[in-house]
């Protein structure tokens, strides 16, 4: 069978490598239940590539308006050492700005932005994860009145399901007392104090990732884990303007929900187990999707209609879940309508057989005898009120051609 | 959602065609609705990028912004659209009808109102941007504006607050009406794109809708968010738009617009043609029976917000409303809402059939009358008229005795359940006590009273809808709260009133 890193070599072949950021970390956790994606983010395939092979590519990306005016805002907050940052902590944490106006200002990344492609100028993962290590610990050893570190672009390793993944908040600041915040830098404007719900949600979860990793990190140094604030600072443009704000951003919530999932996802080797020996993904650039599709079929996968806003495979499982059938009528899983709808069904996973108790064409099991009632009855509703509109529609026709 | 529901959907999945999820359209439809597609630049806090903009579906206004991050270009964008918006929402002020109104002076109703149609939420929520960004604009000064900018600013604004006053129609998302109507085989989140959407709605001849909305998944998107493809196509046009015009080459500048504004174009047209598809297959539903007394209720909005223009005290709509406005916003929109889905369940047997599974209503015919049963209620002297009904359903109602009941065949009678018992053929039996509309008389009026063989179907009464609580004048706002705002000036004739600090700090906020 071989050892983990065999297998998953095996998995990936030679398709195209994607390190984890915080964005797939949260994604990965927002659906925790997926042996698909947890076995392909393992393997760090791209799993855009993986989907174009399948002939189910999704339209990922980000326009190049929004990382020119992202890239823009970043250099704007940090330019000068990160004066303005050091101004916009004084402000949202309250304290006086003396408490925060020196103190190191360390820069850590490369000079490739976070979304570039590979890290081939940078110095390595792991040399800038030893970098971060020691600049935090300057920082706290130092830590005293009047001092704010300041870590641009920091490499903190985390554990997802038994793999080490890599992320990169976009700056940390450790102040008065040694409480390290999280800065996270977004170019998505506060207008009137309020911001796009879908955005700042999707802040908030991206940050719980960094806050748990930095607690790792923390923890292997030695510290308690609340040294690491739950309040990340946000700082975003304010109004129609450039000029940065910032804001704390309660993240305790979602720093709950993350750890809980991550702790969830399933071991890569238990999820390797069941698996075919000798499966691989990665069956050359020529091959019919339809033989792709069947490697990757052979992982479970559980498809949520999230899933289109998270996952580079959507389209696929997509497809694969309409398409499930159990030996009733056609409808596919009742997942892909949504998670509202499941309550309504009570546990019955498939259309098509939901369909036939309503129809009374099959009997329902054991425990099913209520819900088959109600979608029974709902069918007879349904029926009564569509033959009787659809019969007065036709006579009132009827009337109006008798009359002309 | 209810089984009802929920049904319609399963069935659309395994059909591959929308199924119906409502009966009649709950909304009103204007005979002419002006439609606005827009586009805002990606990245950017609220950059105006291009629109369609019309009420001729034949004839669409395309304006077009070359490059959004120029702040003159934006303000003349915006004063293009006022040119359209502004005639079309006060074209309606000029017919209107004198109403009386109970505790308050009468006032004049504008015999219709304008009805702006977007595509998408988003469209609601870019009125919203447009509005905020431009109605403190000065038209005086240093960085003075087209007079109509600020107006038209103030009108966004209203249009987006009003289409979140649930039942409203001056502002509709096409496809919030499309769900309320149909149900598809994908979840909400995919109904909220056009294109998809409308591809189970309305499938091309020879593939189900589910296909067709499969089709449409790579068709542009309805806005006001582009697609990352199509930006990487835009990008290098807008440069070469920057190039000429820093080299001052009109000509070359006028080429490169003009190829921008072709792409645009192509790119919005598909969700132009979409909207006005898909407003006419939601011409083909009947509008409920109560629509249009929640279209009287937007023509007052609009004739008072009109109006509240035209006064010389009139300001721009605050950026944050104090605390007792909110709070008296709050209470109204419960109210509207609380009133619309009591409207739209008495419309629509669909909705119906979902209070009817849950145990809320019942539907059978009657089979039995005592109409000419007399009772004396405790502490009242003389006996009232209170037939007596029994009603045979196959539904199973859950209702307590006493409950106040109402009728969606007979609106004006009301009664109360006596009891529920099995009847023949695994039937129940309502007994039911008519209590109200029949008349004031000793005696039931003349056909007030249901006969045997009535098909009925009975609902629980609404609470009615009383006037919310008793608020604060704003003059009276508790310190908690902030405290009254500051008095405002009385104006002297002729006097014309002067922006006041928050007003004047929006107006010269930068909008880069
Ligand atoms: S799209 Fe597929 S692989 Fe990705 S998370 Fe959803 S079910 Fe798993």
């Amino acid at each position: 069978m071989g050892t983990t890193d065999t297998r998953l070599d095996l998995l990936r072949g030679s398709l195209p490598t994607r390190n984890h950021n915080a964005r797939t970390v949260a994604a990965l956790a927002a659906n925790p239940g997926c042996a698909r994606r947890g076995v392909m983010d393992a393997a760090g395939i791209d799993k855009t590539v993986l989907a174009a092979r399948l002939g189910q590519a999704t339209a990922y990306g980000q326009s190049p308006f929004a990382i020119v005016r992202g890239h823009a805002f970043e250099a704007l907050v940090k330019a000068d050492g990160g004066a303005g940052l050091r101004e916009l902590l004084h402000d949202v944490l309250g304290v006086p700005p003396e408490a925060v106006a020196d103190g190191e200002y360390a820069e850590l990344g490369g000079e490739l932005p976070e979304d570039a492609e590979q890290d081939k100028k940078r110095p390595g993962r792991e040399e800038r994860v030893a970098r971060t290590r020691s600049a935090l610990r300057r920082a706290l050893e130092d830590a005293r009145p009047g001092l704010c570190a300041i870590l641009d672009h920091p490499l903190l390793p985390l554990d997802v399901s038994g793999t080490r993944a890599y992320l990169e908040p976009d700056a940390m600041a450790c102040l008065i007392a040694g409480r390290l915040h999280v800065v996270e830098i977004k170019s998505f404007s506060v207008i009137d104090g309020g911001a796009d719900p879908a955005k700042l949600a999707s802040a908030a979860r991206q940050a719980a990732v960094y806050v748990l990793a930095l607690q790792q990190t923390m923890a292997e140094l030695g510290h308690p884990p609340d040294v690491v604030s739950t309040d990340v600072v946000l700082v975003c443009p304010k109004d129609f303007s450039n000029q940065p704000t910032a804001a704390l951003l309660d993240i305790r919530k979602e720093l709950a929900v993350t750890r809980r999932r991550l702790a969830r996802l399933a071991r890569v080797d238990d999820l390797l187990a069941p698996l075919p020996a000798g499966l691989s993904f990665d069956l050359g650039e020529e091959a019919a999707p339809q033989a792709v599709a069947d490697a990757v079929a052979a992982v479970p996968a559980a498809y949520i209609p999230g899933c289109l806003s998270t996952c580079e495979l959507a389209y696929f499982c997509r497809a694969e879940a309409r398409a499930c059938q159990s030996g009733h009528g056609p409808g596919g899983l009742a997942g892909t309508l949504g998670t509202a709808i499941r309550g309504e069904l009570g546990g019955i996973d498939d259309i098509g057989r939901a369909l036939d108790l309503a129809d009374g064409k099959c009997a329902p099991e054991r425990g099913e005898e209520e819900i088959a009632r109600v979608l029974r009855r709902a069918e007879a509703l349904r029926r009564e009120v569509l033959d009787d509109v659809a019969a007065r529609r036709s006579a009132g026709l009827a009337g109006a051609v008798a009359a002309s | 959602m209810s089984a009802v529901t929920a049904l319609g959907r399963l069935r659309a999945a395994a059909t591959g065609y929308a199924q119906p999820a409502a009966t009649v359209r709950h909304r009103h439809l204007s005979d002419r609705p002006l439609v606005f597609v827009p586009y805002a630049m990606a990245g950017e806090a609220f950059a105006p990028l291009a629109a369609l903009i019309g009420d001729d579906p034949d004839a669409p206004h395309l304006f077009v912004v070359p490059q959004p991050r120029d702040r003159q270009r934006r303000f003349a964008h915006v004063a293009e659209l006022a040119r359209i918006l502004v005639p079309y929402l006060t074209e309606h002020l000029s017919s209107t009808e004198t109403v009386e109104r109970r505790n308050d002076e009468a006032y004049e109703r504008a015999l219709d109102a304008p009805q702006v149609i977007v595509p998408s939420r988003g469209g609601i929520e870019y009125l919203h941007l447009l509005g905020r960004s431009t109605r403190f604009r000065r038209t005086e000064g240093e960085y003075a504006v087209h007079p109509d900018v600020p107006l038209m600013g103030r009108w966004c604004t209203y249009l987006a607050d009003r289409a979140r006053m649930p039942g409203s129609s001056v502002l509709l998302a096409l496809t919030d009406l499309l769900t309320q109507t149909w149900s598809t085989g994908q979840s909400d989140l995919e109904n909220g794109e056009l294109a998809a959407l409308m591809g189970w709605v309305d499938p091309e001849r020879g593939r189900t809708g589910a296909e067709t909305a499969r089709d449409a998944e790579g068709a542009p998107p309805a806005g006001p968010a582009t697609a990352p493809e199509f930006d990487e196509k835009l990008a290098p046009l807008i440069a070469a738009y920057d190039t000429a015009e820093r080299a001052e080459n009109s000509r070359a500048a006028a080429r490169a617009e003009e190829r921008i504004r072709d792409l645009l174009g192509v790119e919005l047209m598909p969700t132009w043609h979409r909207v006005w598809r898909g407003l006419e297959l939601m011409r083909e539903l009947p509008p409920g029976a109560s629509v249009a007394g929640r279209w009287e209720t937007d023509r007052m909005s609009y004739s008072l917000f009109a109006a509240d223009l035209d006064s010389p005290d009139s300001r721009p709509q605050p950026r944050i409303p104090g605390a007792v406005a909110a709070a008296q916003q709050l209470s109204r929109r419960e109210q509207a809402q609380s009133r619309l889905d009591t409207e739209q369940l008495r419309d629509d047997p669909l909705l119906m059939a979902e209070a009817r599974l849950s145990g809320q209503a019942f539907r059978g015919r009657v089979a039995a009358v005592e109409a000419d049963r007399m009772v004396t209620e405790p502490g009242k002297k003389q006996a009232r008229p209170r037939p007596l009904l029994v009603v045979r359903t196959t539904d199973e109602p859950l209702l307590l005795r006493e409950t106040e009941l109402e009728c969606v065949e007979r609106p004006k009678a009301r009664a109360k359940l006596i009891a529920v018992a099995d009847g023949p053929d695994g039937t129940r039996e309502v007994r039911i006590e008519l209590t109200g509309g029949m008349g004031r008389g000793k005696t039931p009026e003349e056909g007030s009273i249901p006969e045997e063989g009535e098909l009925l179907c009975w609902t629980v009464a609404a609470s009615g809808f009383r006037g919310g609580p008793k608020w604060p004048s704003p003059e009276e706002t508790p310190w908690t709260h902030g405290g009254p705002p500051e008095p405002r000036k009385e104006l002297q004739e002729g006097e014309v009133r002067q922006p006041d600090e928050e007003e004047l700090a929006a107006a010269e906020e930068p909008w880069v």
